[in-house]
């Protein structure tokens, strides 16, 4: 793979524009990735757009920062996946690398933003951070995988931020922090307790302000939390990703 | 300021309710992650270094004199388990209540009458501390090592640990607490400059899934 590399580490952005054509379907004025950050589109379905991140799974290493911003304008209905796992793996620069996501959503518009599972190679160091801003009548549907290790090996460090902003207000801020030079105590019982994959949905929708709802823990290890705002947020622990999707889904299917 | 108002504040029989919560120990408990010293010392160090960090710095913000309002959204988008925001407000009506009693000041008046369901606890615990005349670093102090104690007492009643066990875990996270501690004031410190986003949001799974389980118990020793 191409990699324009410096002392300091590869950057890396991409830049997705969608907005609605005005005859019901969904235009992509701006598709556009650079060094190991490809972005394609693919076929969509109705008037939904269909984008695909390719090749940033073999990144990010230490010392790289790469950047996605993503932004379904009014009337626009986006989904962008990945081709496959993003693996962070170490690097010969000792600092840590970043992937910065910055997801905007205008009125009318849904983003539907769902990449494969990010996994913390032995060695790594990566910190994740992900804005979402939304207007009043923005949807969304957000999926964050985290797997600690490549099967059998110990997790990386890896920290993850989570905003969510509807009409200006933070609905949601979570950071989740593992793996070796975390904060102790993060795989003791208050944190993932041995379990190596985590992850969460959220959803968007302006009606669940009025009609949220139940809040229930589904299932071992997972939960439907309504939010302060029209948002839910499904969360999960599991032994390994297989089994993490597995919840996720099921939580989401709870809503409807 | 006065050391022994910090005592008072501290004391776990300050009369603030906070003896009805396990903070999450009594859901650990009941899967099976909590069964001794080292695994309660372990559950309190990952509640110190997530949402007691968050709490801290919450309070020591609020003691700093940054907008209740803005805190307490801050909070709620902190605090994702419906469970635990209505146990957080709970303890905050209670606690508003015994520090009106204890340390009368306006602030407290006014945060009452803005939040009569009761606002996050931590930052009701901030502005208790400006009332009792202490600094944000006392009020992260508070939080925190309440944050731990009260899994710690939950504890000895639930599995019949030895007092004397619980008490060395409290004592063995003490150079922890004094690290959440300071990064608090730091934090609170930067939030009255550049606002409530910077403050810490570090979560626990397990605590947000856990707080839900337990909240839908039949039958539970504690509130939460």
């Amino acid at each position: 793979m191409d990699r324009v590399t410096t002392p300091a580490g590869a950057r890396a952005s991409a830049r997705i524009l969608a907005r609605g054509d005005g005859r019901g379907g969904t235009a992509l004025p701006v598709l556009e990735g650079e060094g190991p950050l490809a972005v394609r589109r693919t076929r969509g379905s109705g008037s939904e757009a269909h984008v695909m991140l390719v090749g940033a799974m073999s990144g990010p290493l230490g010392g790289d920062h790469f950047t996605v911003a993503a932004e379904a304008a009014e009337g626009a209905r986006l989904r962008v996946g990945s081709a496959a796992a993003t693996l962070a793996l170490p690097g010969q620069d000792k600092a840590g690398a970043r992937y910065d996501v910055r997801l905007t959503v205008g009125d009318d518009a849904e983003l539907r933003w769902l990449p494969e599972q990010l996994i913390s190679a032995y060695g790594s160091d990566l910190s994740v951070a992900t804005r979402v801003d939304l207007a009043a009548t923005g949807r969304l549907l957000l999926r964050e995988e985290q797997v600690l290790g490549r099967s059998g090996e110990p997790p990386g460090r890896l920290s993850s931020r989570l905003t969510v902003r509807v009409a200006g207000r933070c609905v949601l801020d979570q950071e989740l922090a593992c793996g070796s030079g975390a904060p102790g105590g993060w795989d003791g019982p208050a944190g993932l307790a041995g379990h190596r994959a985590v992850g969460q949905l959220v959803v968007v929708r302006p009606e669940l302000a009025a009609e949220p709802p139940r809040a229930s823990a589904f299932a071992e290890g997972a939960a439907v939390l309504p939010l302060a705002g029209p948002a839910v947020l499904v969360t999960a622990v599991a032994p390994d990703g297989l089994r993490l999707r597995r919840l996720l889904e099921a939580g989401l299917a709870t809503l409807g | 300021m006065s050391r022994a108002a910090l005592l008072v504040l501290a004391d776990g029989r300050f009369p603030a309710g906070g003896h009805a919560h396990s903070g999450g120990a009594e859901a650990a408990v009941r899967a099976g992650h909590i069964t001794d010293a080292a695994s309660l010392e372990e559950f309190c160090r990952g509640r110190l270094h997530t949402s007691g960090a968050v709490a801290a710095s919450l309070a020591a913000a609020a003691a700093l004199g940054v907008d209740p309002g803005e805190l307490d959204l801050a909070a709620d988008a902190r605090t994702p388990s419906p469970a635990l925001r209505v146990a957080a407000r709970r303890l905050g009506r209670q606690l508003v209540r015994a520090a009106r009693a204890t340390w009368p000041h306006r602030e407290l008046d006014a945060l009452a009458g803005r939040f009569p369901k009761g606002a996050h606890q931590p930052v009701v615990m901030g502005l208790t501390a400006r009332a009792a005349g202490l600094g944000p670093l006392d009020a992260a102090y508070c939080s925190a090592y309440e944050g731990v104690s009260g899994p710690a007492t939950a504890v000895v009643r639930l599995l019949s640990l030895d007092p004397f066990d619980a008490t060395g875990v409290l004592a063995r996270l003490a150079p922890d607490l004094d690290r959440v501690a300071r990064d608090a004031v730091e934090a609170g410190r930067a939030a009255v400059t550049e606002g409530v986003d910077v403050l810490p949001a570090r979560s626990a799974p397990l605590l947000e899934i856990g707080a839900e389980a337990h909240a839908a118990w039949a039958v539970r020793l504690f509130a939460s």
